[in-house]
């Protein structure tokens, strides 16, 4: 009970902080904010200027307009979009559906990948081992944008297999999917095969061949779940990096999404949206470590008491 | 009718570069125990490890004759080994906390041995693995099927291995230091199960350091050393008439086996350190309940209990790196334990710790010459007369100025315990805490290392807590004792009168618990002191 309302708290404390930093920094955009509310071309009389200012609450000093924001966001009033007329909460909501789908997807699609490789390539011999390792790092090294347009001029142009963009159908989320994932996927096999191969290396991997179990068992059985803990470690980046690549994901293939809606909202300063999104990716990092710390004490045991998870 | 029988048996490593055996020739019978007796480095596990074809990747092995079970394993490929593991060869490796996968309960790991032969239908395989865990003595064996090996107390982990390794019913079982990593009562009721196991017909390859344990079980001992057999016989043979010097080296180098040194010394003056009515308590468990001594200038106080019984909890209070809930430590007749740190800061260099593995209580990126200049710097010695200092510091623990540049990998165990005695040793300590000093070292360098502790403690007058579970150990090098049990001491004396005839019934069953070398009193060489 007590360890639920710390986790409460700090998750608390964690939006709060990233609130206030997007606060912090959007002040540093150079710019009037009424531009971005009435658009940039628009030509706004002193009078129509200063009304607008009140109306906002941006003739206040920065310290009543960053109470007044953190007041709203404790009642969860994200206030209304400049650009679309709309309150945040709407625009994201609308939005969220098409984003979750292609999180979701990689999410079931990278580590599904990296357990494939990793196996396939932590065999005896050394080759599929090197073969992999530049694979993985030419992927990691490229810019997902241009992955996604090189899948794009192959799979949708060239052989016209998987649509260009957006057609509700399964069949676009495809190449996106592939896009976001591949990268996540290559470091996380990166990282499961360090893992897996230390594993091989330790006394209780002996003492299973020394059973006469077949190295392939040794290797599913014992190593692959001990692989699993420093991939699990990795849960925060690779949240991160699903946030991130969903922003230029849902660009190059058209989609909707809350990434497309961030990317507009940015280039329009069109400041409560971008201070939603802040808000929401800081609730999914709090609600990913949270699943995280469960996972943990599902693949080890040892972990089980101090959450107070029951064996599996 | 031997089970595995190897002639000139050769392993080398790394392409060649790494000859680890060199023409070894071992026989396993069934009911038949042969021990493996060398230090660390001499090949024992390499030489066993080959007989399960499982001697690594990058070794390669050759031998005039190598038949287990009645095949000749030369032209064994992956499926004719596997075929042989656990089912013809079993085997039982040291520390069964890592030798069991702790992700997976053990019920899982012994039913894997049992499924990878098919020795049992999948469906009869739990009531199998309760058989097996009562067989090894383990209570409650079906709750215990389903707990996981961080759960389980250091004997009934190993016993849990011992269940795994003859579940499919080997002829013959290798055990690789058994017993290495458990406490004195813990360690007799394993080598009781294992003397039980070959009573009933199983051959035992037995590898170990020590040589009671190897006492205790082996009809023959081979003696190994830079991965030659250099002697080989009968167990009561070897052990009590030793040819080769080598063997005659390890079996004097035995603790217990050798005259203790000086009587304890009658100390005078104040006591150095004073301990009254300790108590520590954790979350509702009492550590250590009511704990008081005395230690003299120059006197060495032995600390003696198995794991758990609060001996390191006290050496943390007397460090001061732990605040006692009742009680005081005076040091040098000043308050200790429970003054502000800042008061104690000055005073700390007066209490070093020598630690149990020196190879975690070192940075391993440094090289020893920055290892003890650290010691030197916190102790205000100016960066000038640091190397020079450093120098002289390893004189003193009998290394030499060309490992300064040495990391703690480099160098063997009892050089890295030496360091760790040099950097102890260079605030000019006037008490050193030593915890477990020699329980990581073989033999011979245990040896080494005592006596140089010895001959510190005269040459500097310091005085010594000398933590362990090693009975035979503490007999050699203390002048008192004093035993702990459950946070409390129900024993303490001088050591002739403890040893000899112990009034506490658990000193009793400490003292019966150790498997005793009773030979080596008998031995000529001190009959002629």
């Amino acid at each position: 009970m007590r360890g639920v309302l710390t986790r409460l708290v700090s998750a608390a404390l964690v939006v709060w902080a990233a609130a206030t930093c997007a606060f912090l920094v959007l002040q540093l955009i150079p710019g009037d904010p009424v531009y971005a509310i009435v658009g940039s071309d628009a030509l706004v009389s002193e009078e129509q200027h200063e009304r607008i200012r009140a109306e906002y609450g941006l003739d206040q000093p920065l310290v009543v307009q960053y109470l007044r924001y953190v007041a709203r966001l404790a009642t969860f009033r994200f206030g209304d979009s400049y650009q679309l007329q709309q309150p945040v909460a709407t625009v994201l909501a609308d939005q969220l559906w098409p984003t979750v789908q292609l999180a979701l997807a990689a999410t079931a699609l990278a580590p599904l990948l990296a357990v494939l490789v990793t196996v396939a390539t932590s065999g005896r011999r050394n080759w599929p081992r090197r073969v992999s390792a530049a694979v993985e790092l030419v992927v990691v090294s490229t810019p997902s944008f241009w992955l996604g347009i090189m899948l794009l001029t192959i799979f949708s142009f060239r052989l016209g297999w998987l649509p260009v963009s957006e057609t509700g159908g399964v069949a676009s989320l495809v190449l996106p999917t592939i896009t976001l994932a591949l990268p996540i996927a290559a470091v996380l096999s990166q990282v499961m095969r360090e893992g897996l191969l230390a594993a091989l290396d330790q006394p209780f991997a002996v003492t299973a061949r020394a059973r006469g179990v077949p190295e392939t068992a040794v290797r599913y059985r014992h190593a692959l779940r001990h692989s699993a803990l420093p991939a699990l470690t990795m849960a925060g980046w690779f949240t991160g990096t699903l946030l991130g690549g969903a922003v230029i994901v849902e660009n190059v293939f058209a989609r909707p999404g809350i990434g497309r809606v961030t990317l507009q909202a940015v280039g329009d300063r069109d400041l409560p949206v971008v201070q939603g999104v802040v808000a929401l990716s800081a609730v999914v990092f709090v609600a990913v470590s949270v699943l995280v710390d469960l996972l943990y004490a599902v693949v080890d045991p040892r972990l089980r008491r101090r959450t107070g998870v029951q064996a599996i | 009718m031997s089970l595995v029988e190897a002639t000139d048996l050769n392993v080398r490593f790394a392409s060649g570069r790494v000859h680890a055996v060199r023409d070894a020739s071992v026989r396993l019978e069934p009911g038949r125990c042969l021990a493996l007796v060398g230090e660390s480095g001499s090949g024992k596990s390499a030489l066993a490890r080959s007989l399960l074809g499982l001697a690594g990747p990058t070794a390669t092995v050759t031998a005039g004759e190598l038949r287990v079970a009645g095949q000749d394993a030369q032209g064994f490929g992956p499926r004719e080994w596997r075929r042989v593991r656990g089912r013809h060869i079993g085997l039982v490796s040291q520390d069964a906390l890592v030798a069991l996968d702790p992700l997976r309960p053990i019920g899982a790991e012994i039913t894997e041995s049992l499924l990878a032969h098919r020795t049992v239908p999948r469906n009869r395989a739990r009531e199998r693995v309760v058989g097996l865990l009562t067989r090894v003595g383990v209570p409650d064996p079906e709750e215990r099927a389903r707990q996981y090996v961080h759960q389980l107390s250091g004997g009934l982990r190993q016993r849990a291995l011992i269940a795994s390794a003859i579940a499919a019913e080997p002829g013959i079982l290798i055990a690789d230091e058994p017993t290495t990593a458990l406490d004195a009562a813990v360690q007799a009721r394993v080598l009781a199960l294992l003397n039980e196991l070959k009573e009933q017909g199983t051959g035992l390859l037995l590898i170990s350091h020590d040589l009671a344990v190897v006492e205790a079980l082996a009809d023959e001992v081979a003696v190994m050393r830079h991965g030659v057999i250099v002697e080989t016989g009968p167990a009561d043979r070897v052990l009590d008439d030793p040819r080769h010097a080598y063997t005659k080296e390890l079996l004097a180098a035995v603790p217990g086996g050798r005259p203790r040194t000086n009587p304890a010394r009658p100390s005078e003056g104040a006591p150095l350190l004073d301990v009254t009515g300790v108590v520590k308590r954790f979350a509702g468990r009492t550590a250590v309940a009511g704990v008081g001594f005395t230690l003299r200038p120059g006197e060495t106080l032995g600390l003696v209990g198995e794991s758990g019984s609060g001996k390191t909890t006290l050496a943390r209070v007397v460090l001061g790196l732990a605040r006692p809930d009742e009680g005081t430590v005076l040091l040098d007749g000043e308050p200790w334990s429970g003054v502000p740190e800042r008061a104690r800061r000055a005073r700390r260099h007066t209490i070093q710790l020598v630690p149990q593995d020196p190879l975690s209580a070192v940075d391993p990126r440094w090289p020893v010459a920055r290892i003890v200049g650290e010691a030197l710097a916190a102790t205000g010695v100016p960066r000038a007369e640091r190397a020079d200092r450093t120098v002289v510091l390893l004189e003193r623990v009998g290394l030499s100025a060309d490992l300064l540049d040495r990391r703690p990998a480099a160098l063997s165990g009892g050089q890295r315990q030496r360091v760790a005695i040099a950097r102890a040793l260079a605030p000019e300590p006037r008490l050193l805490v030593c915890d477990e000093p020699v329980s990581a070292l073989d033999v011979s360098v245990q040896a080494q290392v005592l006596d140089l502790l010895r001959r510190l403690q005269e040459e500097l007058g310091l005085a010594t807590l000398f933590i362990s579970h090693d009975l035979a150990v503490v007999r050699e090098v203390c002048d008192r004792v004093m035993v702990m049990k459950d946070g409390v001491v129900v024993e303490s004396g001088p050591v002739e009168d403890v040893f000899a005839g112990p009034a506490h019934p658990y000193t009793k069953s400490l003292l019966d618990a150790v498997p005793r070398r009773a030979r080596t009193t008998r031995e000529p060489a001190q009959e002629r002191l």
